[in-house]
């Protein structure tokens, strides 16, 4: 019952406020007027809307592609018990526990064309407009979205690997198998579940950045970085435009609420059957 | 009230290359003034403005025991986003500090800030000793509601002088030797211009320059009251197409769309020799000062108004940027406290002592024959530049992005950022900006 509590008071009664706030002209300051459809005919026809969705699934979409190995590989390499593991795992976790805010002002600091490590290693390569180009400065924020968080997954991943039992690589190991081999056939298909979880964190995840990407671009070059919920501050907090900022803000919920349903249908059929069924 | 108020701010320090001068503290340090605090101010960090304003609080309250001022400070962008949430949520400070312009006219639509036009009716005397310019950006509809405090900073054209030594040049005399001079640095491996790029409001500064310089403050004027397609005319194109032909000739900085201002890398690049020029705001003075080693204490640095454009019918004179800053009173607060801000205003806030401190720092304020107060230091000749800039200029434009709402200075911005990446024409930003024109 608390629970409930707490999730109708700071989760059903906002999104219910949202939801009216986007039939509703509101700069934030004054009064706020019921102005029916006007938000959301003003989002919806705004070629800004298209963008921001598509800009805001292909973080998603690339970051998922970039993580999901890094981290598979990672956490099954992590899996061993020897102890030179145990303390690489807390190397790698450290991303995860730096604010985004800080990875981004230091990525930032240190892609600078001027005075960044490129210039000061005297590296000619690495001197670029980092955030200045459109492909250079997504290809940053997946980068720097990935280093931030595959520790996470790996973690995930490396808990999942460790759950499938001995026996199985132990029969594998009498056949003859060797290690890409079993890994492709016991270690992959044990993982589907945790897979399926890490990945639904990741969209949902993914679906929210804000912060780091805030910090390191701004959403741009241009509007080359402006995700669905950058779009929502800026039109919110910058412009002053409550209604319009509270209907992307409704639209995102939907685009999340969608993306897990679908991720618990692509996993969900058999979800209730034992993995460890047949050992 | 153990430790005087300085030592406790300055204590929040400045950590980062990203808030050198621009902010120094974290999250907002609250501070509680004298003993009976009644009104309450915010205020930004970041030294040393922060120690003028600080220093003007205590002597405020050490004269007033009975009803003196509660403070806080927020770092600039934490303070953009908290002073108009607390508004709109109905809790704002009694004295809501600003940059006046479009924000202060969103403000007095929401009737949130008290009409000052009579009071400065009844205070004549204190009126007339402010720079008749500081007043445009706290008048809204005829009325002023806003007190216009603290220091000028307009845009300057800043250059280093060791740079023109050696490749041979004098300082830009109009829009033409800009172009040739672009092609003088470039040859000698010397970036013509700084810039800081990704921050969009410095891409501006230029705009407002070639607009006033090519069609004069009439311009910008048109589209600030807000007439139908005023973004479309032929000095606003031909302003935008000069733009992007000095972009195009590598007029500016490698790479100059990742550079921020905020960590003030635009001015690192001037003062260590790799740009030539940059086009700021008189606030850069003190921090290269502070930051350049030797840059500006050894004479390195020069700087000048912006250049005429040839066949331009703006006034040599005009300049743009801050007229000064704005200090509103709460339509909110408690008649006690709208008293207390009130006499804060009048003896505090402009008064000589405060004008000592302005000084002291290198910035002017905005107070007429506070020049006499320069004296002989190695900073007078800056501050004297920057008086008379700002008291001979036929206009003072106030930034754009001040000066419009909130919503159109937004997408101003936005567009901004595109036309210096080259990806719309002038005519399609005219076009973007059409559209939100009176909005």
């Amino acid at each position: 019952m608390p629970a409930l509590l707490f999730f109708v008071a700071f989760g059903v009664i906002p999104l219910i406020g949202v939801f009216w706030l986007s039939f509703t002209t509101w700069d934030g300051l004054g009064e706020i007027r019921m102005s029916g459809f006007d938000s959301w005919r003003a989002v919806l026809t705004d070629p800004g809307l298209p963008h921001a969705l598509w800009v805001t699934f292909l973080v998603t979409a690339l970051s998922w592609a970039v993580q999901t190995p890094a981290s598979i590989l990672l956490g099954t390499f992590l899996a061993g018990f020897q102890r030179y593991r145990a303390v690489l795992s807390v190397v790698y976790f450290i991303p995860l526990l730096l604010s985004s805010a800080a990875i981004a002002i230091t990525f930032k600091a240190l892609l600078d064309p001027n005075f960044g490590l490129g210039a000061g290693l005297g590296i000619p390569i690495l001197v670029q407009d980092w955030l200045g180009e459109p492909v250079l400065a997504f290809s940053v924020v997946i980068f720097v979205v990935s280093w931030q968080f595959i520790p996470f997954h790996s973690l995930i991943y490396q808990g999942g690997v460790r759950q499938i039992p001995r026996s199985m690589y132990e029969a594998a190991e009498l056949d003859g198998a060797g290690r890409v081999r079993m890994f492709f056939s016991i270690t992959l298909p044990q993982l589907k579940y945790t897979i399926i979880t890490s990945s639904t964190l990741m969209v949902a995840g993914s679906l929210v950045f804000f912060d780091l990407i805030f910090v390191l671009t701004a959403g741009g070059p241009g509007d080359t970085t402006r995700v669905l919920a950058l779009d929502m501050y800026k039109r919110g907090y910058m412009a002053n435009l409550m209604g319009p900022a509270s209907a992307i803000a409704v639209i995102l919920v939907l685009v999340g609420l969608a993306l897990a349903l679908l991720l618990r249908r692509i996993g969900g059929r058999d979800q209730t059957h034992s993995q460890l069924e047949g050992v | 009230m153990g430790l005087p108020l300085g030592a406790a701010l300055a204590a929040c320090g400045s950590s980062g290359p990203t808030q050198t001068g621009a902010g120094g503290g974290t999250g907002s340090t609250a501070t509680s003034g004298g003993a009976g605090g009644k009104a309450t101010y915010w205020y930004l960090t970041g030294q040393p403005n922060e120690g003028v304003r600080t220093r003007a609080v205590e002597r405020f309250n050490k004269a007033n025991p009975s009803g003196g001022l509660t403070t806080t400070t927020f770092q600039n962008d934490a303070f953009k986003t908290k002073i108009k949430t607390a508004i709109g949520a109905g809790e704002a400070p009694t004295i809501i500090w600003g940059w006046g312009g479009g924000g202060l006219r969103s403000y007095v639509q929401a009737g949130q800030v008290d009409d000052l036009t009579s009071w400065f009716d009844q205070n004549a005397a204190y009126k007339d000793r402010l720079f008749p310019s500081s007043f445009g950006a706290a008048t809204v509809d005829g009325k002023i509601y806003a007190v216009p405090v603290e220091s000028v900073t307009p845009i300057v054209l800043y250059y280093d002088k060791r740079a023109f030594e050696k490749v041979g040049a004098q300082p830009p005399q109009e829009w033409g030797d800009i172009m040739d001079l672009v092609k003088k640095f470039n040859g000698a491996g010397i970036a013509p211009f700084s810039l800081g790029g990704q921050s969009r409001w410095t891409n501006m500064m230029w705009l407002e320059f070639l607009f006033d310089r090519i069609g004069g403050p009439e311009v910008f004027q048109a589209i600030y009251d807000g007439e139908k397609d005023a973004w479309n005319n032929p000095a606003a194109i031909d302003g935008l197409t000069k733009m992007q032909e000095l972009i195009k000739a590598n007029g500016f900085v490698k790479g100059f769309s990742s550079i921020t201002a905020d960590s003030n890398a635009d001015q690192a690049l001037l003062y260590t020799g790799r740009a030539a020029m940059m086009l700021h705001g008189g606030w850069t003075y003190g921090s290269m000062k502070a930051d350049g080693g030797d840059f500006v204490s050894g004479g390195n640095l020069g700087y000048m108004n912006f250049p005429p454009v040839s066949g331009g019918k703006g006034d040599a004179s005009n300049t743009v940027g801050n007229p000064a800053q704005y200090m509103s009173i709460s339509s909110k607060a408690t008649a006690e406290e709208k008293e207390i801000a009130k006499k804060f205003f009048l003896t505090e806030m402009n008064s000589d002592a405060q004008s000592k401190d302005w000084v002291g720092i290198t910035q002017v304020p905005i107070v007429k024959g506070v020049d006499a107060q320069f004296g002989s230091g190695a900073d007078a000749p800056w501050q004297k530049f920057v008086y008379d800039t700002a008291s001979n200029a036929k206009s003072f434009q106030q930034s754009w992005d001040q000066a419009l709402s909130p919503t159109a200075a937004e997408v101003l911005l936005d567009n901004i950022a595109k036309l210096f990446q080259m990806s719309i024409t002038p005519q399609q930003f005219a076009g973007n900006l059409n559209e939100v024109i009176g909005k």
